[in-house]
């Protein structure tokens, strides 16, 4: 096993470098430079300046050279500063992490709450009114364009009834709240956020859970288990579901990268500094630095979640192993 | 019929006279006295921004949003008052000497940093000479090349020499001054100043969450007086859906509007109880502008007739739903530069036709589409994404020339890609896109025949050596009265050879939730007076005061 | 097959409907959808106008027809494009496999490390926003879902004993990938594709909040329905029917693939 994760780990190297390759090229073969100082345009700002700022960021260099030097700056992880306000790079990405990962947590919570439970009894119901309905409802909200859904709940929800907030993280006076009074101002500020960002992938996960708890249900197992007279319920929730959840922890897996990955049109919407904003905003203003240290991040989580999701698999299905790989 | 003449006593006459003189003459005296009722401290203002600002230290600042928030922590050294003249800020009066090649101001005394530190005019100093110095990643060196030597005779007196003389210098010095106790040793473009400033303006640093809000709250030894409101917050939101929304919901004080939003969405009971909407001309117009190298675009005859064409006020009749006014030329409307004899050419299409076929531009092959030397009158106009009123005048502008048998495809391209690739690079047949108008006229930048390299911008490539010597001239001239004679030639001349389809100057609307007394609108707009604002204790909706 | 698939029917019946409606679009409405008309600005329904009018005072049921067949065709020509790459580098990784498995396997890898967005950001920087880019792009940043599969299907397709047969027969690796392999394999592929037109449809609509989009005067769901943002309070109809519209869509492919799974599965 560890070896194998060794290996695996160590295959993350050339994997990451044909990443960082293909994205530096992309990105500066892509029309368009920075506009640091072009974000509308003003006949005051001087042409010159963005000629000086050229050199300054080394983009009068040949492409490769360019490459070979932010190759350096990474091998120390230094990931420079951004061309907009000339902050590092890794501080304008820290101060956005805290966010995203808790509304993404949250929201990946919210979604195992609501989806295991659902998924499990459409299951044991299969086809009955009950698991139609859930169907229905699933497909329903996964049809559904985020800001479509977040201006109907928040017009719904917040215009209507007046239950949350619109937008933004806190009150203005949250800072002389209580600790509950700034609980509870959180929770309403979020409450929306997260529960349109898992609107999404609760229809999947439900689905899924279905599927896997009927497939659960059709081993010889079960009816081993309900010949031996085992009571019904102990039948379902210690022996099928508990099946049934395994695959479910791959999915836990595959979700590291995404707890980290924004949304820029749900960000935009909630008025949420998350990091979704944070890379799109990095894209159109072609901040270079901060565009490649959100790639490489993306995709060492991506790697590291993939990782993660086999082992864990393995680790929960005896089945697999992968000594002779 | 009763006589309520009867119930006059004569004798109370005079008794009467007096309390009628109390009641309804003396508030009167006193409203225009400006001393109706003490105003109450407190409160804050909460602004919608869609964008967060980008550095807080504005000498390096070029987005507005950055802007705005240093408007209220920075003074330079004079402003534009209420009525757009230029008056003394940090500086309380200035001579001009040796016919425009000197500027000396005297400085404010007893003026602060918000640490308590003085200001004095060694920070002048200090500012101007990072305002040139090569390594600063400043915009705004231009103007501040041009002086030969500034000195500093006595800490409250600065004395600027120009090369030659040069009137945009005067508003030129409305930048905002830096302290230089704080900032001596440090690195402008990575300091952490830029997100924890210390100026000396009304209103002080309190917080930044990044793509949030930015807070400050007033300044006690603020010279003019403390503002009346105590905390001022920039709210980040950078959909204006959400925008709209929150003004629903009164989680926003101020905010911009959309022409729709302005006539139709704000338009309930709601709205008109608890908000006042202002609609002010805004300092920016809409052109059209060709590409004067292109071959179709040459001929003054067709961009003349192509201004018939297109009627403009059809253009701010749908896409600013009527809410601006006919642009003719690069100068605030009203403004002393502007020239109010030039008159918005008719929307007559037929004379229009009658113009292209004198230019040589005629249906030969009855296809609709008119042709020259067997080429059809065909060209690309380009605008930028994300401007939806642009792209709607570009719609509306293909349907007009489409009846005159003229072909305009739109492309709509992404900001950096249009900016590098396209305008600065001046490949591109026509654009849409819009410029500010400065208070300060001088406008040699856009329309002199020598600001045509990559990133300049005449990017259209428009040369008249009339305009060139007039725009030369009138930059060393500092009498307004004098002055505006080259100016009002060149609106002239500019709307007869028509580099640009002047378009529209779009109204300003905002909306500002109608606590706020003392709001006073004027040719400035209404924040000019932003510290004399205030609410009455009652009123009063964020009572936690710091 | 249908009797017992309400799913199916549903779904079939909605798409179909729909494809019906953007065949027939110019005799169903035949108002031009680019018709500009200053005198009908934000019009509520009517009978004149029966889903209203938008911003420009275009007839909004014309637009939503129209925008039915770009919608349309970006969801079923992405997924085309998709489906084509994915099955020719999933059918010669899982036939090959060994070094050319590796090559296009870690090639997957790395789009799937990518945030799509970026991707997408980059390409229409590199392409401008037509709908024929739109399309590509879309496609060629979502074929590795396909390729997957059918990898998958075919590594354990490849060594039952009918393939064996026929490539002891001599038959061509074209001919054994072709006609065997890839026909065999594409069930799972085909609930996938059905899914990644509602994605390619919902992808669109996200683009065009980005303004990156269909572009404007052409009509998709996508820029209709963000129309809806900047008339938020009055013009309900803008927000409702293009909405409406997508998710009823979406909701009948999202049908058919679960109808398509009972059948394959």
């Amino acid at each position: 096993m560890s070896t194998y994760i060794i290996r695996r780990l160590l295959g993350i190297i050339p994997l990451l470098f044909g990443i960082t390759v293909v994205s530096f090229f992309i990105i500066r073969l892509a029309p368009g430079k920075p506009v640091a100082v072009e974000q509308s345009l003003n006949p005051r700002v001087s042409p010159e300046l963005r000629l000086r700022l050229e050199k300054q960021f080394g983009l009068d260099k040949p492409l490769h050279v360019q490459y070979l030097i932010w190759m350096k700056q990474i091998v120390r992880l230094d990931f420079g500063r951004s061309y907009i306000d000339s902050r590092p790079v890794m501080e304008k990405i820290a101060e956005r992490i805290p966010l995203t990962l808790g509304l993404n947590l949250a929201a990946l919570v919210l979604i195992f709450l609501i989806a295991v439970p659902l998924g499990v009894r459409s299951a044991i119901k299969a086809d009955s009114a009950f698991d139609h309905s859930v169907t229905f409802l699933s497909f329903l909200f996964f049809a559904a364009p985020t800001f479509w859904l977040a201006l109907l709940f928040m017009q719904f929800f917040s215009i209507q009834l007046g239950w949350f907030p619109i937008s933004g993280l806190t009150s203005l006076d949250f800072e002389y709240f209580s600790a509950w009074g700034k609980a509870g101002d959180s929770i309403r500020h979020l409450f929306l956020p997260v529960f349109v960002a898992a609107i999404g992938g609760f229809a999947g996960l439900t689905r899924y859970m279905r599927s896997n708890m009927i497939e659960a249900l059709r081993q010889p197992y079960i009816a081993t288990a309900r010949a031996k007279g085992l009571p019904e319920s102990a039948v379902l929730y210690s022996h099928a579901l508990r099946n049934a959840l395994l695959p479910v922890v791959t999915i836990l897996g595959l979700s590291i990268p995404g707890l980290l990955g924004g949304s820029v049109i749900f960000e935009s919407i909630f008025a949420l500094p998350g990091i979704g904003r944070l890379f799109y905003e990095a894209v159109m203003t072609r901040d270079y630095p901060l565009i490649m240290a959100e790639v490489v991040i993306t995709a060492v989580l991506t790697m590291l979640g993939n990782l993660i999701a086999d082992i864990s698999y393995a680790c929960v299905d005896p089945r697999i192993s992968y000594k002779e790989r | 019929m009763t006589n309520y003449f009867a119930y006059l006593n004569l004798k109370r006459l005079p008794a009467l006279l007096v309390v009628f003189l109390l009641a309804v003459i003396l508030p009167i005296v006193r409203a225009a006295w400006g001393f109706a009722q003490e105003p109450d401290r407190g409160d804050a203002i909460v602004s919608g921004s869609i964008a967060d600002a980008s550095t807080l230290i504005p000498i390096l600042a070029s987005d507005s949003a950055s802007s705005e928030v240093c408007g209220l922590l920075y003074n330079g050294l004079v402003k534009y008052d209420k009525d757009l003249q230029l008056v003394g800020d940090l500086a309380e009066s200035w001579e001009i000497q040796d016919e425009g090649l000197t500027i000396v101001f005297h400085l404010r005394r007893n003026v602060v940093w918000h640490d308590g530190r003085p200001f004095t005019a060694r920070d002048v100093e200090f500012t101007y000479q990072k305002l040139i110095d090569p390594q600063v990643r400043t915009p705004y060196g231009g103007d501040f090349e041009r002086v030969k030597a500034l000195e500093v005779p006595d800490e409250f007196t600065v004395r600027v020499t120009y090369k030659e003389a040069f009137a945009p210098a005067l508003s030129s010095w409305g930048m905002p001054i830096l302290p230089r106790h704080v900032l001596e040793k440090e690195d402008l473009n990575t300091t952490r100043f830029a997100r924890q400033p210390i100026g000396l303006g009304p209103y002080r640093f309190k917080s930044w969450k990044t793509q949030e809000k930015i807070e400050l709250i007033s300044n006690p030894a603020y010279f003019e007086h403390q503002p009346f409101i105590d905390r001022a917050i920039y709210r980040v939101i950078p959909d204006v859906s959400t925008i709209f929304l929150e003004l629903q919901t009164q989680g926003l004080d101020s905010a911009g509007l959309t022409p729709l939003q302005f006539t139709r969405q704000t338009d309930t009971a709601f709205f008109k109880t608890h908000y006042r909407k202002f609609r002010l001309p805004s300092f920016t117009y809409v052109y059209l502008g060709y590409n004067l190298d292109h071959p179709f675009f040459r001929d003054k005859k067709v961009r003349q007739a192509l201004n018939h064409a297109v009627d403009k006020d059809e253009i701010i009749r749908i896409v600013h739903l009527g809410l601006g006014t006919v642009c003719t030329g690069p100068f605030i409307p009203g403004s002393w530069a502007y020239n109010d004899r030039v008159k918005p050419a008719a929307f007559a299409p037929a004379l229009a036709r009658q113009l292209l076929a004198e230019a040589g531009w005629r249906d030969t092959d009855a296809d609709g589409w008119l042709d020259k030397e067997g080429k059809p009158f065909s060209f690309t106009v380009i605008t930028n994404q994300g401007n939806e009123e642009r792209i709607r005048s570009a719609e509306i502008i293909q349907r007009r020339l489409k009846e005159i048998g003229v072909e305009m495809k739109i492309k709509v391209l992404e900001w950096s890609v249009f900016i590098h690739q396209f305008v600065n690079k001046r490949k591109f047949e026509a654009v849409i896109l819009g410029w500010s108008l400065p208070r300060e006229p001088d406008n040699f930048d856009i329309w002199h025949s020598s600001k045509t390299r990559e990133g300049e911008f005449n990017f259209v490539g428009y040369s008249n050596p009339e305009v060139d010597t007039a725009l030369v001239e009138a930059r060393k001239i500092f009498d307004p009265e004098k002055r505006k004679i080259y100016y009002q030639r060149v609106h002239q001349l500019l709307y007869e050879d028509q580099p640009y389809m002047f378009l529209y100057v779009p109204d300003s609307l905002s909306v500002l939730h109608n606590r706020f007394r003392g709001v006073k609108p004027a040719p400035a707009g209404i924040g000019y007076n932003f510290i004399d604002w205030w609410v009455e204790k009652s009123r009063q909706r964020y009572r936690l005061t710091p | 097959m249908m009797k017992r698939n309400p799913y199916l029917k549903i779904g079939l019946t909605i798409i179909g409907l729909l494809m019906l409606i953007t065949l027939f679009a110019p005799w169903l409405r035949s108002a031009d959808p680019a018709q500009i008309d200053a005198a009908q600005l934000l019009m509520p329904p009517s009978s004149a106008h029966p889903f209203g009018t938008d911003q420009l005072g275009r007839d909004l049921l014309t637009r939503i027809i129209y925008g039915a067949r770009i919608s349309l065709s970006i969801g079923f020509i992405a997924m085309g494009i998709a489906v084509a790459v994915g099955i020719l580098l999933g059918s010669l990784a899982g036939f090959y496999g060994r070094l050319v498995d590796t090559l296009i396997m870690r090639c997957a890898d790395v789009m799937l490390c990518f945030p799509t967005f970026f991707l997408i950001l980059a390409v229409v920087a590199f392409l401008e926003p037509s709908i024929f880019n739109i399309m590509a792009i879309i496609g060629l940043t979502s074929w590795m879902g396909p390729a997957r599969l059918i990898r998958g299907e075919i590594l354990s397709l490849k060594e039952r004993e009918f393939i064996q047969a026929e490539r002891a027969l001599g038959a061509s690796d074209a001919r054994i990938i072709l006609r065997h392999l890839v026909p065999n394999a594409l069930g799972p592929v085909l609930v996938n594709a059905t899914l990644g037109i509602s994605a390619a449809i919902l992808l669109e609509t996200g683009l065009s909040f980005l303004g990156l989009g269909v572009q404007p005067p052409v009509p998709s769901w996508g820029n209709i329905l963000i129309e809806a943002k900047s008339t938020l309070g009055v013009a309900w109809w803008i927000m409702i029917f293009p909405g409406l519209a997508i998710l009823v869509t979406i909701l009948g492919f999202n049908f058919i693939a679960e109808g398509l799974k009972k059948i394959i599965g």
